[in-house]
């Protein structure tokens, strides 16, 4: 096992070398450039050119991505010009925001959706089937945005019972109180869609497992129905679910790109569109870097719990 | 492994705990009393007044720095400010300052003659120890300034290289802000997240993404402000701010969209409006295709129902442009002019006598972008008036930067109008740097349209360099009259900024500088 996850790894290295140099690309080919950015309606050929002389950006393209990746392997993920810091503090800080909403989202998404998908089997075309369904259908079906918006319409401009936006109240704030209210409307917004769909792929695995075998020994042996379906059926069909569950990791946090917009959230998504938008090439760097490589971790997860929960799976 | 108890009974603590903490707390008064949260549009890039560029980052800046001179409240005029006041030379290359005295900067060190050598020095002067904490992307503004010469503790001399009228408004400005020499040597390149100035608020916070806080300064010398702090909140959502005005969240929020002022208009509320140094126009392609006949560039102007894209694309939130410089500046402006009317019928006339008839014509739209507006139901606006008397306009949009990458190096071959609108605070900046012929593209600016009168040129030289108010008034009243006539751009729009508070903020003004100005606001 131990083997295997350093195989991994090793092998996650040219993957996010590889991504550097795609996202280098694609913001040297987009036109404009950040001294335009700057300056705005000032943007004369001759202020553009000496800003980005003194930002650096003279350089010709692969001497400018070999220099950035010399001092990216040695920590230094250079200077962000849109936010005058470094690159790295900027990323490490905002990608904890990130990490805070995500992570909440996919458990909340993760539990929602289980509950849901095995209350589905369960009762197969019943009421709880059909409301669930239904329910489920929905939330696949609205773009998550919109959620967003009318939460924060009803719950905190009308009922006034949660904050509208940001992480931390500004006054008197910062507590894990402050940090939840703040972050149940975001969190459950970026959650919905999620939830609908590991709902529903638990729903067609659990009616798979439910018809095989062991299930009916278990039932003759006169196991309760409540055990054979939470534990000895659940158990068996985890083993397809959490690879949904890894791939729905990746939906969350792109999604949460929109969500920390609606919700002045301060992660890295929201960080990733201004960086863009002002051509700010070392921040959208670094940012990819680590949101790769969280990525990649995740997924290697995902497969190592996979292994430990179903014996055919051979690392 | 045990399943069931752990998930059900975990999922309904945690939810019935998370629900209590989030609803059981009352919901409470969200800003305190004394203390002014301010909704802005972004994340400031840097409290560095010499390196930033941003109308939404001067809101912050201008309440922990002072300049030497400032805008006088309502108007685009200097005044004494940490200069008690100034001289010019006869021929307008000397400007001396009479520094206040007794002002320190918040860091305790003392504002004097050599504090302004150094702040003009770092941005100028490229061996200066300190010009490595840019880059400044504006210090063009001062690309005049030859030599600042420090004559005694408190006066300081700038010589430049030549007469430059629009230097007194360009010392009022963000770009002329004075930071503290002792605090850019403590922090070097991390000065802007570490300002200190002489202002009347003092930094105290910066939480990346959640505020900018500053703090009252009680030594301030025009007075203590009544206010104990100010939060600037960076919400770049602009339907988030409005929630978060609504809700109570923010005490003022600033660039309110137009649709919807109308849920700010009740007593709990008050709405601001000043018209703003801005204008909205479409360059029009005096080189080459239709537009390079004078009665087909009238036609546009004549074509457009500006009054439609104002009231109804707008909602209010602009008034029609009558000429090339906005009625802000007041002295500079010529209010004789009238817009263009809206008659389509007369377009016509002037199309056909042209032979224009069915032109096609190319026309770039921006996607948003500083002082756009809302470019792009605007365009199409413009160009359904432009198709009703017979044109084929095709509209190509772009993104901001993108946009400017290609309207900036100029029209020819590519584009017979496009949309472009400026702020500035001085009236010579934009005809000197977009209307003369010596601004064409090539020559480094931004007359993308090739627009060419040489008494035009000769107005803008002449008015650029003389040291009179009056003379500067009649050389650009006259500028107005021929460029309106010759029409080189259809000149749409002047935006009013706008900003809604609670009831409880007093004395707070729009500036004519879309400066935020809150040393003598209140909050009950």
């Amino acid at each position: 096992m131990g083997s295997y996850i350093l195989k991994r790894l090793l092998a996650a290295i040219p993957v996010i070398l590889g991504i550097t140099v795609i996202v280098f690309l694609i913001m040297s080919l987009i036109p404009g450039d950040p001294a335009t950015a700057i300056l705005g309606s000032y943007a004369t050929p001759e202020n553009v050119e000496k800003l980005n002389r003194d930002l650096g950006l003279d350089k010709p393209l692969v001497q400018q991505y070999f220099i950035w990746l010399g001092n990216m392997l040695q920590g230094d993920f250079g200077r962000s010009f849109s936010l005058n810091r470094p690159v790295l503090d900027e990323v490490l800080e905002r990608f904890g925001a990130t990490l805070v909403l995500a992570g909440t989202s996919l458990v909340i998404c993760s539990i929602l959706g289980i509950i849901a998908g095995v209350v589905s089997a369960a009762r197969q075309y019943g009421v709880a089937d059909k409301a669930i369904t239904f329910i489920v259908l929905i939330g696949i079906s609205i773009p998550s945005f919109f959620l967003g918006m009318m939460m924060i319409l009803l719950f905190a401009v009308n009922l006034r019972w949660l904050p509208v936006s940001g992480m931390y109240a500004i006054y008197g704030g910062g507590d894990l109180p402050d940090l939840i209210r703040h972050l149940l409307m975001p969190a459950t917004a970026l959650a919905v869609v999620a939830t609908g769909v590991i709902a529903r792929l638990s729903r067609s695995a659990m009616l798979e497992v439910l018809r095989q075998d062991f299930i009916r020994t278990a039932r003759a042996k006169g196991v309760t129905e409540r055990n054979v379906i939470w534990r000895h059926a659940l158990k068996a069909a985890m083993v397809s679910i959490i690879p949904v569950i890894g791939v729905q990791a990746g939906f969350v946090l792109s999604g949460a790109v929109y969500i920390e917009t609606v919700f002045q959230w301060p992660g890295v998504g929201r960080m990733l569109v201004t960086a863009i938008l002002t051509r700010d090439i070392l921040l959208v760097q670094g940012g990819v870097v680590i949101v790769a490589a969280c990525y990649v971790l995740f997924n290697l997860a995902v497969d190592v719990a996979q292994s430990l929960l179903d014996p055919r799976v051979t690392t | 492994m045990n399943f069931i108890p752990l998930t059900r009974r975990a999922v309904g603590t945690l939810a019935i705990a998370a629900m209590s903490v989030a609803l059981g707390l009352p919901a409470k008064a969200q800003t305190p009393p004394g203390v002014l949260v301010v909704g802005q549009i972004a994340e400031p890039k840097s409290l560095d007044p010499a390196a930033v560029t941003a109308a939404n980052d001067f809101r912050i800046l201008l309440n922990i720095y002072d300049g030497l001179a400032r805008y006088k409240p309502g108007t685009l005029e200097p005044e004494p400010a940490l200069a008690e006041s100034w001289d010019v030379s006869e021929d307008g290359t000397v400007y001396t300052f009479h520094l206040r005295e007794g002002v320190k900067f918040h860091d305790g060190s003392d504002f004097n003659a050599e504090a302004v050598k150094f702040n003009f020095d770092r941005m100028l002067d490229e061996n200066h120890p300190f010009h490595d904490t840019g880059p400044f992307p504006l210090a063009f503004f001062f690309s005049s300034v030859e030599e600042v010469t420090v004559v005694d503790d408190l006066t300081v001399e700038f010589k430049l290289s030549e007469p430059y009228a629009p230097f007194m408004a360009n010392i009022a400005y963000a770009t002329g802000l004075i930071v503290s020499p002792a605090a850019v040597e403590q922090y070097g390149k991390d000065f802007g997240r570490h300002p200190s100035g002489t202002g009347p608020f003092k930094f105290a916070e910066w939480r990346s993404n959640e505020a900018v806080v500053v703090e009252k300064n009680p030594d301030y010398w025009d007075g203590a402000p009544p206010l104990d702090a100010v939060v600037f909140r960076p919400i770049t959502d602009a339907n988030t701010r409005t929630a978060e005005m609504l809700s109570g969240g923010i005490d003022v929020m600033v660039e309110v969209p137009p649709d919807a002022l109308s849920e700010f208009e009740n007593d709990r509320y008050k709405i601001l409006e000043a018209a703003g140094p801005h204008v909205w126009f479409l360059i029009l392609n005096a080189k080459e295709g239709p537009f390079s006949d004078v009665r087909v560039r009238q036609a546009a102007n004549l074509a457009i129902n500006k009054k439609a894209i104002v009231e109804n694309v707008l909602e209010g939130t602009a008034e029609i442009a009558a000429g090339p410089t906005p009625p802000a500046f007041g002295w500079a402006y010529n209010d004789e002019l009238e817009p263009y009317p809206y008659n389509p019928e007369r377009a016509k006339e002037l199309i056909a006598e042209a032979g224009a008839e069915g032109a096609e014509l190319t026309f770039y739209v921006t996607e948003g972008g500083s002082g756009m507006l809302d470019p792009v139901p605007m365009g199409t606006a413009i160009q359904a008036d432009l198709e009703a008397v017979g044109f084929d306009v095709k509209i190509e949009t772009y993104e901001w930067n993108t946009f400017l990458g290609e309207v900036n190096p100029g029209l020819e071959g590519k584009a017979d109008m496009a949309e472009m609108a400026w702020m500035t605070q001085d009236p010579d900046t934009l005809p000197f740097l977009a209307l003369r012929t010596g601004a064409w593209p090539e020559e480094g600016g931004f007359n993308s349209g090739y627009y060419s009168n040489p008494k035009v040129d000769e107005l803008l030289e002449k008015a650029r360099v003389s040291t009179s108010q009056d003379e500067r008034a009649e050389l650009y009243k006259e500028m107005q009259t021929i460029v309106q006539e010759e029409a080189p751009w259809v000149f749409v729009a002047n935006w009013k900024q706008n900003a809604v508070t609670s009831a409880t903020v007093e004395n707070l003004q729009l500036e004519p500088s879309f400066f935020l100005i809150l040393r003598d606001v209140a909050k009950n």
